[in-house]
């Protein structure tokens, strides 16, 4: 995270973003959004609008999306409130992306519970798919970050791949997942363990067994 | 009123106070980074630590914990002490250990309060953080390395000035304080946040590495770059001013100064007269001060004289040359270079009555040919504040970009004597109305139209709480202004009367700003400092002394006296004003009464007693009645704020401000 830099305010960029404006459908939404919060408020719409906007971006690249300086004016605009304030916002939450991104953002979760159950091989294999901290894939599909926490310890390790989430993921698992995202496909989101419906124990329960299929009172055990 | 006690002392808070207000009250001093009285309160910095009960059992931001009845808060305790040392070791992990070459050494919060507070040494090993330079614009150099991210330029700049353009980019540890692309800061008082960064991160461009500040000699000085006569101190070393910083004074700056005021000092040392000049054959030639003498000895003026005051020029000054020039028989004294009329026998009517700090607490505000960013960006910050408290603002004049909304009218005069029904019924609905007219609404009738507004809206009144109240106010541009109405520096035709006398010598002290053209049967003499448009048309040169130069009296638009000191000493042959004009009366062989400067500031307080006491001159609150109509486009009459006085026009600072800030000029160093 501490390589997130702004993309530098160049006239290729001014060129290529500086005619931004809503589509027609992003304009309702941007519009309802904005309705939310009461009149002389309206500069408090503008996280979401952030994200409408990377998002718009997105569709028209065909990535994640990202907020390049000119749509940052647009909002800044759009809302009349000063364009640092915006660039504040954009670049204090990271799920703004504020640099190009790659079709697909790889977020691998390396904080302790994953790497406990091997988010370390996870990593070792977005690296051997060229993956690179910061950089796109030459294909244009990948971009890679190793992030913390994103609470989904109970299925550890997981990876956040857009707006997905991949759990309970193995080398091969996140593999199959990668190659099926490459194809085109939609893999299922969630726990990518067939014997797991979604975070509940794996296994036989341990824990208050006799709970299991009738109310059990454990006081007189304690 | 809530009792506190602090340190086993008992004593009372204001309402509202914070825990750290408290403390100071009871005389302690608590370390603070981010916390300015001025500002609002973030509470990031950790600094202000204290010890307060009941509470949770570990130590409390003061400066963000309000004072409640029964706290007992302990600032020296072994909690606090443990506490002040852990957070100075956590602001020191990532600042750099450059103090011997940091501008700011020697008067660094940091710097200070880590040797009073802090452990004496780190235990960290690991490398530092390193942030890349900022670009702010001409004035502002940046070290960001430095920075300890208490935002108070942050606060300044969306609070104070009006101008959100400093802002905090990324977060945590690599949060990077930046202006919008690293654009120039554009606001009049964009350097008050080098006073305020407590760090060397914001520190002074043209500043940069000239002194250490136990090497200067400060001196307390007015400024002279607009007329709200800021209070200044003056730093300087051996015979050169090499900074100016604010004063506090809540009447009049706060504690801020706009960025001409604080850096047209450069301009001090340059085109400067150093000796007297004569006009020989079409060409100014250096000559010394008998021959200019002896040249002046020849002209025998009689009663044939006039004297014009610039700007910036001091009452002592002017009364000498009033003295002169009565002591030869003739009344012939003028200010208002330009070729203003207004009538002034009665000041108030020309006097901004209101004052300062009560414009502040005004409902309504019209303001009439005024760009008060530009001719008097401390009077801007307290509009802002006006306009926060709920005040409604309407201009007339073509629109400029204000730090507070406001509703522009239009652009011409007439405007004045035809209100919209909403300006007419805020106006008349509100407790504390004020009108202010600026330079460009005084002529074509807007005074008097101005007057009429103040009799409709009864802007002379007595409030609920039994105070007075006068909203009528004249924003005037040029610090001698007001000392110059009080001397007489007056006539009824204005500068037009002079013309038409036809003097045979004109005294020109300090002014650049009058149409020579006019004069071109007198033979200008020119008492000033600086080798500008009044230089240029002089016939006799004799160089004189900045407001840096010599003791004086200023008067402020308000009609505040305030004394300046000397600071430093004229350069080559320039000489005090004062001793020149009575060298003028020897030369002219008559008497004008006084052979010292304490002779000469005497005489003239006996002639006006109120120059004798600082403080607000009392004008009297009976306005005369107004009327009339009046019309005409308004044109403002500052068209570059950074060039507006021969001080700042000689000034490289200013010069590259006026460039690179108003004019969009890239210059070189702001690609680097």
């Amino acid at each position: 995270m501490a390589d997130r830099y702004i993309e530098p305010d160049t006239p290729e960029l001014r060129a290529r973003w500086g005619n931004f404006a809503w589509t027609p459908e992003n304009a309702e939404k941007a519009k309802e959004v904005v309705a939310r919060y009461p009149e002389g408020r309206q500069r408090s719409a503008v996280m979401p609008l952030l994200d409408l906007a990377q998002r718009q971006v997105g569709a028209e690249l065909n990535t994640q999306g990202w907020l390049p300086i000119p749509v940052m004016e647009y909002i800044a605009a759009y809302l009349d409130m000063p364009i640092i304030r915006v660039v504040e916002v954009a670049t204090f939450y990271t799920m703004y992306n504020i640099a190009p991104i790659g079709r697909f953002h790889v977020q691998v979760c390396g904080t302790t519970p994953c790497m406990l159950r091997g988010s370390d091989d996870l990593l070792a294999t977005c690296k051997s798919r060229g993956m690179k901290k910061g950089h796109i894939s030459e294909d244009g599909l990948w971009s890679f970050t190793e992030v913390e926490c994103m609470g989904n310890c109970a299925s550890a390790p997981m990876v956040q791949i857009n707006d997905d989430n991949y759990e309970d993921l193995t080398s091969d698992r996140l593999n199959a997942v990668l190659d099926a995202l490459a194809r085109g496909e939609t893999p299922k989101a969630g726990t990518q363990d067939p014997a797991r419906h979604t975070v509940e124990p794996v296994g036989e329960p341990t824990n208050l067994a006799a709970m299991i299929t009738e109310n059990h009172d454990y006081r007189s055990e304690w | 009123m809530p009792k506190v006690k602090v340190d086993g002392v008992e004593i009372d808070v204001p309402t509202g106070a914070t825990v750290l207000q408290a403390c100071e009250l009871a005389g302690k001093e608590i370390p603070r980074f981010c916390y300015h009285e001025r500002l609002s309160i973030a509470g990031n910095c950790r600094m202000c630590l204290v010890e307060v009960k009941p509470g949770p059992p570990k130590p409390q931001a003061s400066c963000a914990l309000p004072a409640a009845e029964g706290q007992e808060i302990r600032t020296d305790s072994e909690m606090v002490k443990k506490a002040r040392e852990g957070v100075m070791e956590f602001l020191l992990i990532n600042h750099p250990l450059d103090c011997p070459i940091c501008d700011q050494g020697g008067e660094c919060d940091l710097q200070d309060q880590s040797v009073a507070y802090g452990r004496g040494a780190s235990r960290y090993d690991e490398n530092k953080r390193a942030v890349t330079e900022k670009y702010m614009g001409p004035l502002i150099k940046t070290t960001m390395t430095r920075c300890i991210h208490c935002t108070r330029c942050v606060r300044f700049s969306e609070e104070i000035a009006g101008v959100d353009e400093i802002g905090a980019l990324y977060r945590g540890e690599n949060m990077q304080i930046t202006t919008y692309l690293e654009h120039a800061a554009k606001h009049e008082m964009s350097a008050n946040v080098i006073d305020l960064c407590p760090v060397g991160a914001l520190t002074s461009r043209p500043y940069a590495f000239e002194a250490r500040p136990w090497e200067l000699k400060k001196t307390l000085g007015i400024d002279v770059s607009d007329a709200t006569g800021a209070n200044i101190r003056i730093d300087a070393r051996g015979r050169e001013v090499l900074r100016v910083l604010p004063r506090n004074n809540d009447d009049v700056n706060e504690e801020w100064i706009s960025d001409k005021a604080r850096y047209m000092v450069d301009g001090l040392t340059k085109r400067r007269l150093d000796k007297p000049f004569l006009r020989r054959d079409g060409k100014l030639v250096a000559v010394n001060w008998n021959e200019a003498f002896a040249a002046i000895a020849t002209l025998n003026p009689g009663n044939s004289i006039a004297a014009v005051a610039g700007d910036m020029v001091d009452c002592e000054t002017m009364f000498a040359a009033k003295k002169l020039v009565g002591a030869l028989g003739s009344k012939l004294v003028e200010g208002r270079q330009t070729g203003m009329d207004y009538a002034t026998d009665n000041l108030a009517a020309v006097n901004f009555n209101t004052t300062f700090s009560g414009i502040e607490t005004a409902d309504a505000i019209l303001i009439a040919g005024s760009n008060v960013r530009w001719e008097a960006p401390l009077l801007n910050v307290r509009l802002r504040k006006a306009v926060k408290r709920g005040a409604k603002v309407f201009l007339v004049g073509p629109e400029w970009e204000t730090t507070f909304g406001g509703e522009f009218l239009g652009e011409d005069l007439s405007v004045l004597g035809n209100l919209p029904q909403n300006v007419a019924d805020a106006l008349s609905n509100a407790k504390r109305p004020a009108v202010i007219l600026g330079g460009a609404a005084l002529g074509r009738g807007g005074l008097e139209a101005g007057l009429a507004l103040a009799a409709q809206f009864n802007l002379v009144r007595d409030l609920e709480d039994g105070t007075k109240w006068n909203g009528f106010n004249v924003l005037h541009m040029a610090a001698a202004r007001m000392g110059g109405l009080m001397l007489g520096y007056a006539q009824k035709g204005g500068i037009a009367d002079l013309i038409a006398a036809k003097p045979k010598v004109l005294l020109a002290l300090g002014a650049d700003e009058v149409d020579f053209t006019k004069f071109a049967d007198s033979m200008i003499v020119y008492i000033g400092h600086h080798g500008d448009k009044g230089a240029h048309a002089a016939d006799v040169i004799l160089p004189a002394s900045a407001y840096t130069e010599k003791a004086g009296t200023y008067v402020n638009t308000e009609g505040r006296v305030q004394w300046a000191d000397k600071a430093v000493f004229a350069p080559g042959d320039a000489r005090e004003d004062w001793t020149i004009l009575r060298a003028l009366a020897d030369a002219f062989g008559v008497s004008v009464g006084f052979d010292s400067f304490d002779q000469l500031r005497n005489a003239m307080i006996k002639e006006v007693p109120a120059l004798g006491s600082e403080g607000l001159a009392d004008y009297g609150s009976v306005l005369p009645n107004g009327g009339g109509s009046a019309a005409g486009q308004i044109a403002y009459p500052i068209k570059d704020f950074y060039m507006t006085n021969p001080i700042a026009r000689a000034s490289a600072v200013m010069q590259r401000c006026s460039a690179e800030i108003l004019h969009g000029e890239d210059l070189a160093e702001a690609a680097e």
